[in-house]
């Protein structure tokens, strides 16, 4: 049984003051794919909240079903089993953002930050897409097509589609894997900076400990297939975090930590 | 990959490209002035008569003969029209089903055999069918230019339709994008540089058509004059209508090569 609930939740009113909104629960999510008359579970019995304004990380070694799980989220997929609930109170926004930068080669990167507001109908998508442009460094190349840009801005060109239309709830599937490591560790702050000006819900997957540390309120580690949660730990790291902080001994016990959860 | 050379230090790069291009373009020019004298020298060397091969200057002669009688112009524009008729019908049909076969892996198995076999018949052989079922107007032409047109725009559909990348798909969904919005803003852009490529080949094969209907029975068009010149030993006539033919192929040609500037500029 699938559910997908859109209610806003009881007690989410009693807490309001005290603690912020819930986001999402996510309740006994289990995958199974059938490839060829072979069963592969790529999720057992996931279960987490997240609060609105969190940025959560999942955490874990490639095959532990990182990407099913956003996808899921995205309603790209159905559930073999467990829930997915929304609690915003409507049907959630969702901005997603790509291993690869996955835009249209067709579209200059003004008109491919447009998109998402384009299928809104929304009157004002051209100065709210300049704004964007503005936002994340890209002024100069409105006009530009993806293949006349590096990989790092083109990845930027993603992240500011994947925020353009306000989502309620931003998914970010190892945006960075792609990028060489100064511009990957450079774009860490850049998002880190933008998160602090948007304050989005995120939901991001990651093989990288440093990166999951840098950037996340809470760290959820995966276990191989198939994906169980096996540590759920909070970063009380200070915000904003600059990049000395990956220095510091309390970065170094937190990953350390993380290290050994990973097998 | 190629290096590009060195930017020579007097003359600016740009200066160059557009020397180099002007220089290839001359070559086609000329390759055209060149054959002219040299058809001129066959026919002044080999004494053939003019029935069997016209000198280019007879050949223009006719050529001005008949655009001043006003026959050059209504023949070409009769067939003009059933190649622009056939070729729109085709690629219309030809997409639309295509994206139906690209969609639906059982309604292209269910469809697949007629497809092929209409393939494996030579439009030569039913293009007689069609005139005596459809009538030896401009009708018949026009299907006939649609089925020629059909097959390439066909399976260049099916093929553009299908490599629409699928994390593409996924940006959509994700975004919550109707059917409708995926077909506009997805798959049509997407697949438009296939697409386009098959019309390419579907241009010049309708002209192929509507020649082979007129071929058939016609009593107007660049085929039927065609067929008069060769009755009537009029050899020149025969001449002045292939090139009129191939004239309206090059139209037809640069303006999808027109259509793949303005939509694929991105490509380059």
């Amino acid at each position: 049984m699938f559910l997908r609930n859109y209610s806003t939740s009881g007690s989410s009113q009693r807490h309001k003051i005290m603690n912020p909104k819930p986001a999402l629960a996510v309740k006994n999510l289990s995958v199974v794919f059938d490839e060829n008359d072979n069963k592969i579970h790529a999720l057992e019995n996931i279960s987490f909240n997240i609060h609105q304004r969190e940025f959560i990380c999942f955490l874990g070694p490639s095959g532990s079903g990182k990407t099913t799980l956003l996808r899921l989220i995205a309603n790209l997929i159905k559930p073999t089993s467990g829930e997915v609930n929304f609690m915003f109170g409507h049907p959630p926004k969702i901005g997603m953002v790509f291993q690869q930068p996955n835009l249209m080669p067709w579209r200059s990167v003004l008109d491919n930050i447009k998109l998402p507001l384009e299928l809104e109908n929304d009157i004002h998508a051209h100065e709210k897409a300049l704004d964007m442009i503005r936002l994340v460094g890209l002024t100069g190349f409105e006009d530009s097509y993806p293949r006349d840009l590096s990989g790092g801005m083109a990845q930027r060109v993603g992240l500011a589609r994947g925020l353009i239309h306000e989502p309620d709830l931003l998914l970010l599937d190892e945006p960075f894997a792609s990028l060489d490591a100064l511009t990957r560790e450079r774009m860490w702050t850049e998002l880190s900076n933008l998160w602090q000006a948007k304050q989005k819900t995120v939901i991001m997957v990651t093989h990288s400990i440093n990166e999951s540390l840098f950037l996340a309120d809470r760290v959820l580690v995966l276990t191989q297939r198939p994906g169980k949660i096996k540590l759920d730990m909070p970063v009380d790291l200070p915000r904003p975090r600059k990049d000395d902080v990956r220095y510091t001994s309390q970065f170094g016990k937190l990953a350390k930590k993380l290290r050994e959860a990973i097998e | 990959m190629f290096t590009s050379p060195q930017p020579s230090p007097i003359l600016g790069e740009g200066v160059q490209k557009i020397m180099k291009t002007s220089l290839s373009r001359l070559l086609g020019l000329l390759s055209i002035l060149l054959f002219i004298p040299i058809w001129e020298l066959i026919v002044r060397a080999s004494n053939l008569p003019k029935f069997i091969l016209p000198s280019p200057i007879d050949v223009w002669t006719r050529f001005l003969k008949s655009l001043n009688d006003g026959s050059l112009l209504y023949h070409t524009s009769i067939t003009f029209f059933e190649v622009l008729l056939g070729l729109l019908a085709g690629t219309l049909f030809a997409t639309i089903i295509g994206y139906m076969l690209a969609k639906s892996k059982t309604l292209e198995k269910i469809l697949s055999p007629y497809l092929v076999a209409s393939q494996a018949i030579p439009i030569v052989a039913i293009a007689p069918l069609l005139v005596i079922w459809l009538g030896d107007g401009i009708l018949s032409k026009v299907v006939i230019c649609a089925l020629i047109v059909f097959f390439p725009v066909l399976i260049n559909t099916i093929v553009g339709v299908r490599a629409v990348s699928s994390p593409l798909y996924d940006l959509m969904n994700s975004l919550r994008a109707n059917r409708l919005q995926i077909l506009l803003k997805l798959e049509i852009p997407a697949s438009l540089p296939v697409l386009l490529g098959g019309l390419r080949i579907g241009a010049t094969l309708s002209v192929i058509g509507a020649i082979v209907g007129e071929l058939v029975s016609a009593d107007r068009g660049l085929g039927f004059l065609l067929q008069l010149g060769d009755f009537q030993y009029d050899t020149s006539m025969v001449f002045v209508a292939v090139f009129m033919l191939i004239a309206l192929a090059l139209l037809l040609y640069g303006i999808v090569t027109l259509l793949e500037r303005r939509f694929l500029k991105w490509q380059k």
